[in-house]
């Protein structure tokens, strides 16, 4: 009975898997490596990760 | 006495080819029709060929889904955490509680931070918007929603305004202003209309631009003065819970994530998904990219974070212990990426290395679920919120080498938490 919009569903359906099938992937390999190197090159400007130091940190207890 | 039953048989107009005809009763889309039996007889074989094309498409679309997971298998030649086998492992991480922000009267739903670094905007059950000082805990605006559960707020780019919605099914932008005289609420202005309640808005790379999702299943892209539909996202098979916005060098893409367990990947300007991932096994309530863009993560009700690489177009990591239960609500990322901090139902939050796949840290000090975490502009602190009614800015302390602290990051460490409340 809803025939005709089922039919339309799926259209985009297959519609957008054509897409998908048309994007161009990069191995796991690379990608992998490159978000490796993206850490590594920003590790040392990451506060949370090298520990910002009591002078700079603007949350440092407040003397009261 | 005999009981008879016959077809009547009516005579008129058909409702198709308006002929003279005698006519049967036909269904249309649970509508009475009255059609000729020529008619009837087209009707009962155009269903027919409407099932032949659905299942011809059908097989395409199995025969494309096919194709698609062996390309994909073929590129999974690694997994992240080989890759990373070489990286020097992280110590022990201790953070401190910076700051405990009370005021808001029940659940704390949703929170953002000011591009400033300091002010941070919060929602919550009760309807109300707090806009704190972080530095000093001060509450510097606040306005009463007129609806319940505010579930997201965002601070402009600017700093001069913040959007909120919930249950209203609308997002509103106030402006802020330091003229005690004037009223904020005044100066409302809706600017989104869902059909369902807000989940999660984000102002794009101006104040100009508002990004929303909802539970109506859709995301949209609002213009903030005029008020105007700009662009919608259709895809969702369900809710959408939760969006994040590309890093501004990777063009205009975003991210958002679903009861439907899909996490969709959208082009703003064509309205169209590009990529689409269903690899979590309950709702997704939290999405946010990785710094470079090349990446994004996910928290769901199924207990696990996951990574996802957009360039290979597949899961590359999942954050997960046996022990960990409860779902996450919310993730963000450190400022290199290495660190994933997310927020659990279980009132802790999880601090994991992306890299590697291990866990680093866990934090305690909330009272109730985590709702909502976000990492400052700047990368010094973080921010939880939480249904205990606070919001904690918490920064680094200390970060111990692997090889200063024979306590193994897998261990679960028992570190008393400093809460300085002030």
């Amino acid at each position: 009975m809803s025939g005709s919009s089922s039919v339309a569903a799926m259209k985009k359906v297959v519609q957008q898997l054509q897409l998908e099938a048309g994007l161009n992937c990069v191995k796991v390999s690379q990608t992998a490596a490159d978000l490796k190197q993206f850490c590594l090159q920003n590790a040392q400007h990451d506060p949370l990760l090298t520990g910002a130091s009591s002078s700079t940190n603007p949350f440092r207890p407040q003397k009261v | 006495m005999c009981d008879q039953t016959f077809l009547a048989n009516v005579f008129g107009s058909c409702d198709k080819c308006f002929k003279q005809r005698a006519l049967r009763p036909v269904f249309k889309k649970s509508q009475q029709l009255s059609y000729c039996s020529t008619c009837a007889e087209i009707m009962a074989t155009e269903a027919l060929h409407e099932n032949e094309t659905l299942a011809s498409l059908k097989s395409e679309a199995e025969s494309l889904k096919g194709k698609l997971e062996e390309e994909r298998a073929k590129l999974h030649d690694v997994e992240l955490h080989q890759v990373a086998e070489r990286v020097e492992a992280l110590g022990q991480f201790v953070m401190k509680t910076r700051r405990t922000l009370k005021g808001h009267g029940n659940k704390v739903l949703c929170m953002d931070w000011c591009k400033d670094k300091r002010r941070i905007v919060s929602s919550s059950q009760d309807g109300k918007v707090i806009v704190w000082d972080s530095f000093t805990t001060n509450k510097e605006h606040a306005v009463t929603m007129p609806c319940t559960w505010v579930m997201a707020c965002a601070y402009a780019p600017s700093g001069c305004a913040i959007a909120c919605g919930g249950l209203d099914n609308k997002c509103s932008v106030y402006p802020l202003t330091f003229d005690k005289n004037e009223n904020m609420a005044a100066k409302k202005k809706s600017v989104a209309m869902h059909t369902n309640y807000l989940s999660a808005c984000s102002f794009t790379n101006s104040d100009m631009q508002i990004l929303t999702a909802s539970g109506d299943g859709t995301c949209a892209l609002w213009d903030v003065e005029s008020g105007q539909l700009l662009q919608s996202f259709h895809g969702h098979g369900a809710d959408v819970l939760c969006l994040d916005l590309a890093p501004s060098e990777t063009g205009n893409t975003f991210v958002s994530g679903g009861c439907d367990k899909k996490a969709m990947v959208w082009d703003m300007r064509s309205g169209q998904c590009v990529q689409a991932f269903e690899t979590h096994e309950s709702d997704i309530n939290s999405v946010r990219y990785y710094p470079s863009g090349d990446a994004f993560a996910s928290g769901s009700d199924d207990a696990t974070c996951r990574l996802y690489d957009l360039r290979a177009d597949r899961e590359v990591a999942i954050y997960s212990k046996e022990s960990i239960i409860f779902g996450a609500s919310s993730v963000d990322f450190s400022l290199s990426g290495r660190l994933l901090f997310a927020g659990y139902n279980d009132y802790t939050i999880n601090v994991w290395d992306v890299l590697k796949g291990s866990r680093v840290s866990i934090l305690f000090g909330h009272e109730n679920r985590v709702s909502t975490l976000r990492v400052s502009p700047d990368g010094t602190a973080f921010c939880s919120g939480s249904w205990d009614h606070t919001l904690r800015p918490q920064e680094e302390l200390v970060a111990w080498r692997g090889s200063e602290c024979p306590i193994n990051a897998g261990i679960l460490p028992q570190i008393r938490q400093l809460r300085i409340s002030l």
